[in-house]
């Protein structure tokens, strides 16, 4: 069964903002434990975008992110991406590495502590919507890249493209007081696990 | 003279009389077709997502497949005066952004796209006069019609005009 983005109930567009509330609330736990420091988190936005508008959520197509991207297969499929500026992921790796961080811009030690960042954090995103809805969801191993928002993005576009011409994106934004870290989790599933998503969550 | 600049998003593809220019935005693994009649100056842009529309339901929206955009992009340049013998092509995008240990078709996504442009280009019979592709960045592109120069921008990889 398929079905359509667009005739989405309003209740069922707040169940899955309440699913990535959840989600990154777990997440930015983490981050908090990580860091030692308080972190806060926005509510979440659920949208439905044309492919053109998504890589405007993250300050135009051209901005510079940091994106650590997985795929998600199990009792739902689909994509998940951890993005966050590059002015933020230098914010975080100094907190989190401070003398250790390497000199040149984003050098190896760097790339591999923000991969694991993002596997951290959207690890315990999925490990607690998998608690939630009781269902059974495995992630890849992180793959990260550091470019323009466009280019980064289009991965996980290309795959949904196979099935349709929007996304359903749910959008979770993070900050972190003083040093203004902006953090994103965008979890895209696949069409044909939408149904299956919300059928478990009880508002099919 | 002003020149008015259009911006060609995913999955779009138009074509322009002179003068104009044509711009894609963070091109990644799509590939950018730039379609060029150098006599009449009509320029065509497409920003493809995927190699082919054959294997996919949905399949409505025909900018975004490699074989079905290029045919309706060189429609449209015809349409606007282009001579088809005189259509020549260059191309750039079609990077791998992620690496994963285990390369599997989906995420060859880049290079399969570029194979099926260079394959539609041909069967239309348009030569590929210059191109970048593939690597691991993303470009922004820019095709000028008063010379059908394209300017390639990247994060750390430099401009690359072709």
């Amino acid at each position: 069964m398929t079905m359509d983005y667009q005739n989405m109930t309003s209740m069922q567009m707040d169940v899955l903002k309440e699913l990535g509330n959840i989600g990154a609330g777990n997440a930015v736990t983490a981050l908090s434990k990580m860091l030692d420091k308080k972190v806060n988190m926005e509510v979440p936005r659920v949208s439905i975008l044309e492919f053109r508008e998504v890589s405007e959520i993250l300050g135009g197509a051209e901005a510079e992110v940091t994106g650590v991207y997985f795929r998600m297969e199990g009792d739902i499929s689909g994509n998940i991406m951890f993005l966050l500026p590059v002015d933020s992921s230098n914010a975080l790796l100094d907190m989190l590495m401070g003398t250790y961080r390497d000199n040149d811009k984003f050098g190896e030690m760097s790339l591999s502590a923000l991969e694991e960042i993002g596997n951290i954090l959207t690890g315990s995103y999925i490990s607690s919507l998998s608690t939630m809805t009781g269902m059974n969801i495995k992630i890849s191993v992180p793959a990260l890249a550091i470019d323009m928002a466009g280019a980064v993005l289009s991965v996980p576009i290309i795959q949904f493209g196979h099935m349709g011409d929007s996304v359903l994106l749910i959008e979770t934004h993070f900050f972190e007081g003083k040093t203004h870290v902006k953090g994103n989790f965008l979890l895209i599933p696949d069409l044909e696990s939408f149904a299956n998503l919300l059928e478990k969550l009880g508002v099919a | 003279m002003t020149v008015g600049i259009t911006k060609i998003g995913i999955a779009e593809a138009r074509a322009a009389r002179d003068p104009a220019v044509l711009v894609t935005l963070g091109l990644g693994s799509c590939v950018g077709v730039c379609l060029y009649d150098r006599f009449k100056r009509i320029i065509g842009m497409a920003h493809i997502m995927l190699p082919s529309s054959i294997e996919i339901k949905n399949n409505s929206n025909r900018a975004k497949f490699a074989d079905t955009a290029i045919e309706m992009l060189i429609k449209e340049m015809l349409g606007l005066g282009a001579n088809k013998g005189r259509i020549t092509a260059k191309i750039a995008g079609g990077a791998q952004m992620f690496s994963f240990k285990s390369a599997n078709d989906l995420m060859r996504i880049g290079e399969r796209n570029v194979e099926a442009v260079r394959r539609e280009l041909k069967k239309h019979s348009v030569e590929i006069v210059a191109e970048d592709v593939g690597g691991s960045y993303g470009r922004t592109i820019e095709f000028y019609s008063k010379n059908g120069e394209l300017h390639i921008k990247t994060i750390g990889h430099g401009i690359n005009v072709i």
